[in-house]
């Protein structure tokens, strides 16, 4: 364990609080909703108490809460906000804005379903929904890694290179609620890794003044500012390995865009992100154990996509599952993640049998038996050399 | 002496146990707005729009259609009801976060607009659903779970009076604020929703009824606490009355 660290044993939103209180931003403004709602409560506790020096914004909608962030932002601020689902839907338009103007906001989301019915649980469809905004998505598996990669994501974002917001998204209630094994980092190693942020434009600076997000005009520079984004995300891919790295190096805690385990020999392989990675994985080590030749791929970073090298990682698999907390509601085409992962294997020349399984919908619980179930069904496929069925619905009542 | 039946449950609220913790008085605004319904016949037209708090059960408790709205935008749903469906009575019910914080703005057009719906305003000075956080309703030094130390005017500003901001708009036909604390106030409250009703049915524009509420559970307070403090605290802050009462149409 790095020096001045301890152990406590939180939950995921005062994981998440905890690094918000050492990144202390300028500014935060956020609106409640569960079930992000306790890290509203817990930061605005530290505010009143002195804890950090960021100005709390109690917005009235969660619209104004970007918009507030990108007010701040633009001045050259260091500003964070977090949401969920519907609230995270109502700042569409601010996605976009802030991404447009290279704002390096962060902003963890507490995945959960969107309406209508509405359901309060988890599921990817909020964040998923939102993954053309422009901004970098790094999913987390548990409370550890909702707090690590919120301390991430301020360098990430913050990277000359990038200037992107990110979002650190954590499983709501499986890793919000629940009380997990957490350590946290002394508060002034994480002040050091993150250090001072010094953006390169800033409003109010009266020697260089500039203009923000300015009306492009017909025959102005809109697709230009548009393939720089893209320039900025695909930047991204190494920044958020070198921050991964170096975040080892202070917690022994190393990050990728991805996790491997037992793909060294495995002929089948499940990829998978956020919390159900924990039960996969343990399924996926109990059937190792038996001499079941399958490993699994824990996606952390969905934007940027890390088509290349994850088409590279499963390229010698006989048959892959993706595991898909959402739905694109497209025709039978799958959750985001397969759709995206099957784009990423088109040119290659030996490529493994795809195979989808689209689970846990507004928090549906994803079962042992049901991981089992799919695994069986995959080495099935591994062995006959054909799939029954790309698209499942794993846990449905049907 | 014979014994004669003076109070019954409306026909309008179903039998069921409210989901209410004690002392709550969102099932007294239920009652008053269900004996209403029953009072003017017109339980097979209406239509209750809840936004999302406390109050987005009402489904299971109103014997009546239902559709729920996003959060703050129950009176634009409502808006699109009443359009295609003139001969409906239509109403809202939302707390003061759903319509004092997210959906002002939808709460201000519809008003302008002057259509043709009844707005019933749950104030119970926080959001009641998701634990207590300030509301733009929070009294000035009222702990809450995002004001731990009380609202302070300089970073929160202060508490937003619906009534009297709403009254002055054209399109506003009706608009009271009641309370609900004691059996006197629930009788002046009763003549609100009757009033309110009658202007829809008689198309006579916007109608607002603000209940000022308690919360025992968010404010901490046992039920009996909460009445002494609507009695001594919100009062002041929100003084009760009929803030327009347009008798033309
Ligand atoms: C867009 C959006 N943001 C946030 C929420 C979370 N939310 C649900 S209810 C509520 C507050 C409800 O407070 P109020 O309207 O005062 O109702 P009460 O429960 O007090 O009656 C909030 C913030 C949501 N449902 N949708
Ligand atoms: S939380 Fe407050 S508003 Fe909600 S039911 Fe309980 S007392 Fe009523
Ligand atoms: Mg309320």
């Amino acid at each position: 364990m790095a020096a001045g660290s301890k152990i406590v044993a939180i939950v995921g939103t005062d994981a998440v609080s905890e690094a918000m209180r050492q990144i202390n931003p300028d500014l935060v403004a956020a609106y409640p909703i569960t079930p992000q709602t306790a890290i509203v409560e817990t930061y605005s506790q530290m505010v009143a108490d002195g804890l950090v020096k960021s100005h709390m914004v109690a917005v009235e909608s969660e619209h104004s809460a970007m918009s507030a962030a990108i007010g701040a932002a633009a001045t050259g601020a260091r500003v964070m906000t977090c949401t969920s689902s519907q609230g995270l839907a109502l700042m569409w338009e601010l996605l976009y804005i802030a991404s447009g103007l290279r704002l390096p906001i962060v902003m963890p989301n507490v995945n959960r379903a969107l309406s209508a019915p509405i359901n309060i649980h988890c599921d990817h469809g909020d964040s998923m929904g939102a993954r053309d905004a422009g901004w970098i998505q790094l999913f987390s598996e548990n409370a550890q890694e909702a707090y690590d990669n919120t301390i991430q994501a301020v360098r990430i974002a913050e990277d000359p290179g990038i200037l992107l917001p990110v979002m650190v998204l954590l499983d709501g209630f499986i890793i919000s609620h629940s009380i997990d094994r957490v350590e946290l980092l002394d508060d002034e190693v994480v002040a050091n890794f993150v250090g001072e942020f010094k953006p390169a434009y800033s409003l109010l600076d009266v020697n260089n003044p500039v203009s923000v997000g300015n009306f492009d005009g017909l025959y102005g520079y809109y697709f230009e500012f548009k393939r720089q984004q893209e320039e900025a995300m695909l930047n991204s891919f190494g920044v958020i390995k070198e921050v991964g790295a170096e975040f080892g190096k202070i917690s022994g805690r190393s990050y990728s865009l991805f996790e491997t385990i037992g793909m060294e020999d495995a002929e089948f392989a499940i990829v998978v992100l956020g919390s159900a990675a924990g039960t996969v994985r343990h399924e996926v080590e109990t059937m190792r154990a038996k001499g079941i030749p399958i490993g699994m791929i824990k996606l952390r970073a969905f934007r940027p996509f890390p088509a290349r090298e994850l088409a590279e990682a499963i390229s010698r698999m006989k048959a892959v599952a993706v595991f898909d907390r959402s739905n694109t509601f497209a025709g039978n085409m799958g959750g985001p993640v397969f759709i995206e992962l099957r784009s990423s294997l088109y040119d290659l020349e030996k490529k493994p049998l795809l195979v989808n399984y689209v689970y846990g919908l507004g928090g549906r619980d994803l079962s042992i038996e049901l991981i089992n179930k799919a695994a069986a069904e995959l080495a099935e496929a591994a062995r006959s050399g054909q799939v029954k069925q790309s698209i499942n619905y794993l846990g449905l009542r049907e | 002496m014979a014994l004669t039946k003076v109070f019954t449950r409306p026909d309008s609220l179903r039998d069921i146990n409210f989901h209410f913790c004690p002392g709550c008085h969102h099932g007294t605004a239920h009652r008053l707005i269900c004996e209403a319904i029953d009072y003017y016949g017109i339980r097979e037209r209406t239509i209750g729009i809840p936004g999302v708090g406390c109050g987005v059960f009402l489904y299971n408790y109103f014997d009546l259609d239902v559709c729920e709205a996003p959060h703050g935008r129950a009176p634009a749903v409502a808006t699109g009801f009443k359009r295609v469906l003139p001969q409906n009575i239509i109403f809202t019910y939302q707390g003061d976060g759903d319509l004092g914080s997210i959906g002002m703005s939808e709460v201000i057009h519809t008003a302008n607009r002057g259509e043709n719906i009844t707005v019933f305003f749950i104030n119970n000075s926080v959001y009641g659903m998701t634990g207590g956080q300030m509301a733009p309703t929070t009294l000035l030094g009222q702990r809450t779970t995002t004001t731990p130390y009380g609202r302070d005017f300089r970073t929160e500003g202060y508490p937003i009076r619906m009534a009297e901001m709403l009254a002055p708009l054209e399109g506003v036909a009706f608009a009271a604020r009641v309370s609900l604390h004691t059996p006197t106030q629930v009788k002046k409250a009763r003549k609100a929703v009757l009033r309110a009703l009658d202007i829809q049915i008689k198309n006579m524009g916007f109608s607002f009824v603000e209940f000022l509420c308690a919360c025992p559970t968010n404010w901490g307070l046992s039920p009996r606490q909460c009445i002494e403090k609507i009695d001594g605290e919100m009062l002041q802050s929100f003084p009760l009355g009929t803030y327009k009462n347009r008798q033309d149409s």
